[in-house]
């Protein structure tokens, strides 16, 4: 047949229309250890499993945020965590309607041959980990493959090796009862303009959709977690009206409608520009049938970090920056965000060149 | 770049959202020679130049019919006809706001290894063909990729090397100017249900897609000509409704919301089905960000045809056969056709032939 439909079809489908729902969107909160570390380290704060635990905690009940939330992608050992007074992260979440969702890919590794191209690991015992998983509540994954603009990139063999480890981790996952993200990331690092961005995602996107149709995936139960398209970093900035009409124009090129809603990576964008952005998309005139959400990681938690500092004491305060992001990008998705949420460190970059997570 | 933007662009792009007009569709009168032969001894009529052009004609000066037409499919013989009083038929279209099109693909040839599958030819000197054309007034065209379902078909050669040459075809045809309708008929000949259909048709389309993506085509500036997606002609007959939800399933999954329009084929349904199933889809609930409108040969002309029967007399009643289908198609694009208008002698009348050929 063209596409599985197994026992979880239908709930496949509906998670994944809910995840779309419009004034929610995504937390992205699952950085590895070693990625958080660094994130950790920026605000001089030790990288133990109790200041990780206390972070994630900070975010997930942050008073009237959840409601904004439709998901929150987690790192393994997140999965399995409880708050300070021993309720499972993933009971705060089903309490809030907030579907759990898992990081199932293993990281990157280089294609010989290449120009330090990369594919994606985790396929091996996926099936099993993904049943796993959703024993303990997950209801979504993700797999972050990375591509790159250059001189010859991204290859004709990049783009199929990470298309196809896509759509089979999409499948396996499907089979266990996860909505698969599918996440082909073009890194934004690189001089080239908006149409060489849009050239290639455009490329990518038609790789991923075939692929994904020749592995039976069903399309409505699944989500797209595409870059914006952007000028590369080292190139003149242009208008968000204009990233929004290529980067909807890109997705009209190239996904079929059956796919319930695009959660957006913000992929080194500061808070402000990558909910400026959003808002823009939604606001564009044109053919868009899926919605147009975020699952944002740096760019939800930046000035929340900052403002927690790693103290007691500023809990409150990181909460209220967090609180802000949340609603901000919630308003975004529904094209009525004003601007100026800003908290301290919203309109930084957060761009790190040739970022490994 | 991801998509070739010559000199037509913006025109392509326009052309493309004009036929696919909610309230109007597409006549195919294409028939080759040999295939407008058949249709015409079926009505004891001599397969001249004349009688050819004498029918045309009729269809294509019957009062009231064009305001319900965007576009006409021509064989090339009929680009340079004119009507008995002498004007050019291309000149008639221009004046009712029709776009010519034209046939530009040279018919099917076996492709050796399979079990009678097909590809499509065309492609040599394609383009000053096209650029031809397009001086003669076409504005789009069509090319019939033909693909059937039997235990291992259609195979995974067939339908590469027939989206490979829709692609190719349709970025040939907007480097000249006109508009590639891109048809992957899957033929409705056997006994498999409409799941099977279902599969094949969003395969096929999927193989489509990419093609046309890999060789840089405006997709703003195409139309797709698919077949519905039904059961096959020797299986139970299923709902239109079931027809609806089943084809636009197919094409929510597969055809990127870039394309303007839909404009389908009627494979051999009779004139009323194909009308009751367009309506059903236009009446559908959910997602369907392209139009939905037809593209009929047969099931435009069947009842009108058989009206005719080759003589003079009869042209007014065959006129009004076809002034009712094309207001019936066009009422069943905005989903509002009530069924059974004034039914005309053939008009349920299955125009199936198994194993057809053009």
């Amino acid at each position: 047949m063209s596409c599985y439909k197994g026992k979880y079809a239908d709930e496949l489908i509906s998670n994944a229309t809910y995840i779309g729902t419009p004034g929610k969107g995504i937390l992205a909160a699952d950085e590895s250890t070693g990625t958080i570390g660094k994130r950790l380290s920026s605000i001089n704060v030790e990288n133990s499993e109790s200041n990780r635990r206390t972070l994630r905690e900070l975010l997930f009940c942050t008073p009237g945020a959840l409601q904004y939330i439709s998901g929150i992608i987690l790192f393994e050992e997140t999965l399995y965590q409880k708050t300070a007074a021993g309720k499972p992260f993933v009971e705060v979440m089903k309490e809030n309607k907030v579907l759990p969702g898992i990081k199932v890919d293993k990281g990157t590794v280089e294609l010989a041959g290449t120009n330090g191209e990369t594919t994606t690991t985790g396929l091996d015992g996926l099936g099993q980990r993904c049943a796993q998983y959703y024993e303990a509540g997950a209801r979504f994954a993700k797999w972050r493959a990375v591509l790159k603009i250059s001189a010859n990139e991204p290859s004709q063999l990049a783009i199929n090796e990470n298309a196809n480890g896509l759509a089979r981790y999409a499948i396996i996952c499907q089979e266990n009862g996860l909505v698969p993200i599918v996440e082909p990331e073009i890194l934004v690092d690189g001089p080239h303009d908006i149409n060489k961005c849009a050239d290639v995602t455009e490329r990518v996107l038609a790789a991923c959709y075939k692929a994904l149709n020749d592995h039976h995936v069903l399309l409505e139960g699944t989500l797209l977690k595409p870059n914006m398209v952007t000028p590369g970093s080292d190139s003149k900035k242009v208008a968000p009206e204009v990233v929004a009409e290529y980067t909807v124009r890109a997705l009209q090129r190239t996904m079929p409608p059956a796919v319930p809603a695009v959660v957006f990576l913000s992929g080194g964008q500061s808070e402000e520009e990558a909910t400026i952005n959003l808002n823009a998309m939604n606001q564009y005139k044109g053919n868009k049938p899926w919605s147009l959400t975020f699952s944002f990681g740096r760019a939800l938690q930046q000035s929340t970090l900052k403002a927690w500092a790693g103290k007691e004491e500023n809990v409150k305060k990181a909460q209220e920056a967090f609180l802000a992001r949340c609603k901000a990008n919630s308003e975004a998705t529904l094209g009525k965000y004003q601007g100026g949420a800003a908290g301290d460190g919203a309109t930084e970059s957060l761009h790190v060149k040739d970022y490994k997570y």
